[in-house]
């Protein structure tokens, strides 16, 4: 990766790079779907520029920049640019590359505007691309929110094209032959008569030429790649142990560290008595760190049996120390000083809850923590001139700046080697662990220090989904759901997260009540308040956010109204559905599980639909009511993410997520006492195992007209479909996760 | 003290309670097995002690009798085992780092069970957990890999 390093911005603006007799290709004008006016008078510097494609005389390296936490996005982007560059998996390498201010997401405004998905009104649409503006002035190089797919799709496409077309001008001009002339496959072009030259022999010539700009897509019916079943480039070696995450990572003379910081979280430390572990065998620094202690030694075993004997006296928790006073300032969030935003207010829903059978519900969301199967961990080596830091993580360029605060040095100076996560779900968003590991690099200049937490101290410190709780009430008539009024208060997790990065985030907190504000349903009378509630523990994005709670708050209650109404759960959703993409994701779902059929006596079915990330979601869940509990069966799922790159990683991706949606809805929560956390590990915090593994039907729709990400949207209707079907088999409503709070689970 | 790792013998300074797991990972600079829950609730770090399959983070070296298998011995890029080359048709892995343990647990069943019905397959496999959800490949992988066994292969 050195000589990426090497590779600036500058230099691209006057031609592709010469880079040790290589070239490198990227986007000099950026294309987007919409021509917004905004951007003509930014610098052009800020608009680029991104090396993506990297060809010597030896190997062709495809930089994919998104982090790769196993949801396969470097697979992805790397077919996105082979495609129109026409090489084959196989005869190529993939590298994360340096961060860089030119792998700004382009993806992330769409997330970031209080408009919803389905509105393309001139507004919204006005308002994403100043959004997109923003981030592009930033240089925002992140992966999250499902943005990755949607940010590479046409970007990396075009600079495919860009590159294939400048190595046959580069092969044109030497050789005396027409461009129209050439082809180009497997990583040659082709001259008439049969004659090929390789890329990496092409490679010194292209170096000297400007790359061509403009280039037209290919068609979608020419495509080789997208669409198809791919190999995943990391299958082999996450299948032979060989591939290296953050964890495994070696530096010559590296020494092995863990941290103890206090468990109540924020609270400061007040003292530690260290004289026994200090005595311990492998030990050789004790180090204070923020509100905690870092022990030092020859193996990270060593370092995490001495952690263990230190004393501490913790200060207290900057939030109630017990659960019960988190929910109860919740609950008594509900007031108008609070209102965070009245995101919908259609038709009269006053006059119309004074019509017809009232239903009224509350609904918990609990605290869900992370706890990605790698624990939090980092290397670091501290000089006088540079911080090189190896670790997994979804923010880069932020961590530079971050990483320098602590130990002095200019973010250009901290070296960052991402590399492949053994999991995140969000938690790799954070900081903490970096600045931590960036205040023992600083003590131990000159010597590579390798941080691991022990699993017990990565639940301490994991900044958890936040807690939420929903009101409604509503209305049906004749058959009819007519009315929601629903009120939902969270704490807002942008402002707990956005706030230790330093940043601020106005106006409203969109994932406060992100799955019910934004349903494309168009409900007669519909109201919708969220309520921010002052800042309880700190939180953090997990998987799907927002809408992981109040979309199972919302489903779950128009569910009720629906059974109330004594209407079929799947007919009525569908005479609801006021956006066709979505409805037909709810008529897939309903034929792929012979919806209605007749079921035996115990069993029973739910369906539910959440749209998050622009992505309408439609699940069906089957289960058992046996003697020992509920068995989950079977659950079908229907989703729109407007093109499917690769259907095997797709199947597996909303697999996945359906079952992190139902395990954690199963069983999973955070609670506090004392300021803690008193889960510590997957024994009180286990999620589904194999063993309780449904069946799961998958159909991805391509009707949706703008290109999406499935990392996330598959998770928010599994809960609601959960509790639905628990309800069709039992007659019993769960109104608050875990559900294993209120029943027993095979 | 010593060691026999994936054939070879090593001679390692450490004390006699450490799990093997961090005397594998720290020491010898073997990483295939994973460090995730340390209390044996994840089988990250599985791995087999002649022949079966173990939690290496609850097993001192002290008490060791026997030779270990990492994923690294069970089978390379070039040489593949049996249950790797269906973890890679089934094209299992997510984030990818419960599948040692998973492919260790899963060597180990079938080598005891070379024919296992479902409820064996959750039995034997259920201790190993994946937070990435790609249990339904886990199982169908399993059924492959004892397919291709009864055909010869």
């Amino acid at each position: 990766m050195g000589r990426l390093g090497t590779i600036t911005r500058r230099t691209f603006l006057v031609g592709s790079a010469a880079i040790v007799g290589g070239v490198a290709f990227g986007l000099y004008k950026m294309a987007t779907p919409h021509d917004n006016p905004l951007e003509d008078g930014l610098d052009e510097e800020a608009v680029t520029f991104n090396p993506w494609i990297l060809i010597d005389s030896e190997k062709i390296t495809l930089i994919t920049p998104h982090a790769d936490k196993g949801q396969g996005v470097t697979s992805m982007q790397a077919a996105l640019l082979a495609e129109e560059l026409d090489v084959e998996f196989g005869q190529f390498e993939t590298s994360f590359g340096q961060p860089s201010a030119a792998y700004w997401n382009t993806a992330m405004a769409d997330e970031g505007v209080p408009f919803m998905a389905t509105d393309k009104s001139f507004m919204a649409e006005s308002m994403r691309d100043v959004m997109g503006g923003v981030l592009k002035l930033m240089g925002l190089q992140g992966t999250g929110g499902s943005t990755s797919t949607p940010d590479s799709y046409e970007k990396l496409r075009i600079a495919g094209a860009m590159a294939r077309e400048t190595l046959k001008l580069a092969a044109s001009k030497k050789f005396k032959t027409p461009v129209d002339q050439l082809k180009t496959r497997k990583a040659a072009v082709i001259f008439p008569g049969g004659k090929t030259l390789n890329y990496t022999e092409l490679a010194a010539d292209a170096a000297l030429i400007s790359p061509v700009q403009d280039v037209e897509l290919r068609d979608p019916s020419e495509w080789r790649l997208i669409g198809k079943p791919m190999k995943r480039v990391d299958i082999v070696e996450k299948s032979t142990g060989i591939l290296k995450y953050g964890i495994d990572q070696v530096q010559k003379d590296m020494v092995y560290a863990t941290v103890k910081v206090n468990p109540r979280q924020g609270g400061d430390l007040k003292s530690y008595d260290a004289t026994t572990a200090k005595t311990m065998p492998g030990v050789k620094k004790i180090l204070p760190v923020t509100n905690g202690v870092a022990v030092i030694a020859t193996n990270t075993w060593y370092a995490m049996q001495a952690v263990e004997e230190i004393d501490f006296e913790w200060g207290a928790a900057p939030y109630p120390a017990e659960q019960k006073d988190h929910w109860d300032r919740i609950s008594k969030s509900f007031v108008e000083e609070k209102l965070d935003s009245e995101w919908r207010n259609d038709g009269d829903v006053e006059t119309a809850l004074r019509v017809g059978k009232v239903v009224t519900a509350e609904y918990r969301s609990p605290y869900v923590a992370h706890a990605p199967l790698e624990p939090l961990n980092a290397v670091i080596r501290v000089t006088d001139d540079t911080v090189e830091l190896w670790s997994g993580h979804q923010m880069p360029r932020m961590l530079q700046r971050i990483v320098g605060n602590v130990t002095g040095h200019d973010a250009s100076q901290v070296i960052f080697h991402n590399l492949y996560m053994g999991g995140s779900f969000g938690h790799r968003l954070e900081m903490e662990h970096l600045k931590l590991v960036a205040e023992i690099g600083k003590q131990m200049r000159g010597v590579p220090v390798k941080l691991t937490y022990s699993r017990e101290e990565d639940f301490a410190h994991d900044f958890p989904r936040h807690i939420a709780m929903g009101r409604g009430q509503g209305t049906v008539q004749d058959g009819k759901v007519e009315a929601i009024d629903l009120e939902i208060a969270a704490p807002s997790v942008i402002n707990s997260q956005m706030g230790r990065a330093g940043l601020t985030i106005p106006g409203p907190d969109a994932q406060i009540a992100a799955g019910s504000w934004n349903n494309p349903y168009k409900l007669p009378n519909y109201r919708m308040r969220a309520y921010r509630v002052d800042e309880l523990a700190p939180v953090s994005s997990w998987r799907s956010v927002g809408s992981a709670g109040a979309g199972f708050i919302f489903d779950s209650f128009l569910d009720e109204l629906i059974h109330e109404a004594g209407a079929d759960p799947m007919v009525e959703r569908i005479r609801l559905m006021g956006d066709e993409v979505s409805k037909a994701v709810l008529e897939t779902v309903a034929e792929m599980c012979s919806w209605g059929q007749s079921l035996p006596k115990n069993k029973g079915r739910g369906v539910a639909f959440v749209e998050s990330f622009g992505v309408p979601v439609a699940e069906v869940v089957e289960v058992t009511n046996t003697n020992d509990g509920i068995k989950i069966d079977k659950v079908w799922i229907a989703c729109d993410v407007g093109k499917i790159i690769d259907p095997v990683n797709f199947e597996n991706l909303v697999q996945g997520g359906v079952i992190f949606g139902l395990g954690h809805a199963m069983n999973c929560e955070i609670t506090y006492s004392d300021g803690m956390a008193e889960q510590s590990n997957y024994d009180s915090f286990e999620a589904m195992r194999l063993s309780q593994c449904p069946e799961i039907f998958v159909k991805g729709l391509e009707n949706g007209a703008k290109v999406r990400g499935i990392g996330e949207p598959p998770v928010p209707p599994a809960a609601p479909a959960l509790a639905n079907a628990i309800f069709a088999a039992t007659g019993k409503r769960l109104r608050e996760m875990p559900f294993s709070k209120h029943i027993d689970f095979v | 003290m010593k060691i026999i790792v994936n054939g070879k013998a090593f001679e390692v300074n450490v004390s006699p309670d450490m799990p093997i797991l961090l005397v594998l990972r720290d020491d010898l600079n073997i990483t295939g097995p994973k460090y995730g829950c340390g209390i044996a609730q994840c089988g990250a770090c599985t791995v087999h002690v002649d022949g079966i399959a173990l939690r290496s983070c609850q097993l001192p070296i002290g008490d060791l009798k026997g030779e270990v298998t990492t994923i690294e011995g069970l089978g390379t890029p070039s040489s593949l085992h049996v249950v790797q080359e269906a973890w890679i048709e089934h094209q299992v892995a997510q984030c990818g780092y419960c599948q040692s343990g998973q492919i260790m647990q899963a060597a180990s069943l079938l080598d005891k069970t070379p024919n296992p019905t479902d409820e064996e397959i959750e039995k034997e496999m259920s201790g190993n957990l994946c937070r990435c959800g790609t249990y339904l490949r886990i199982r169908a992988a399993i059924k492959s890999a004892a397919k291709n066994l009864e055909n010869g292969e």
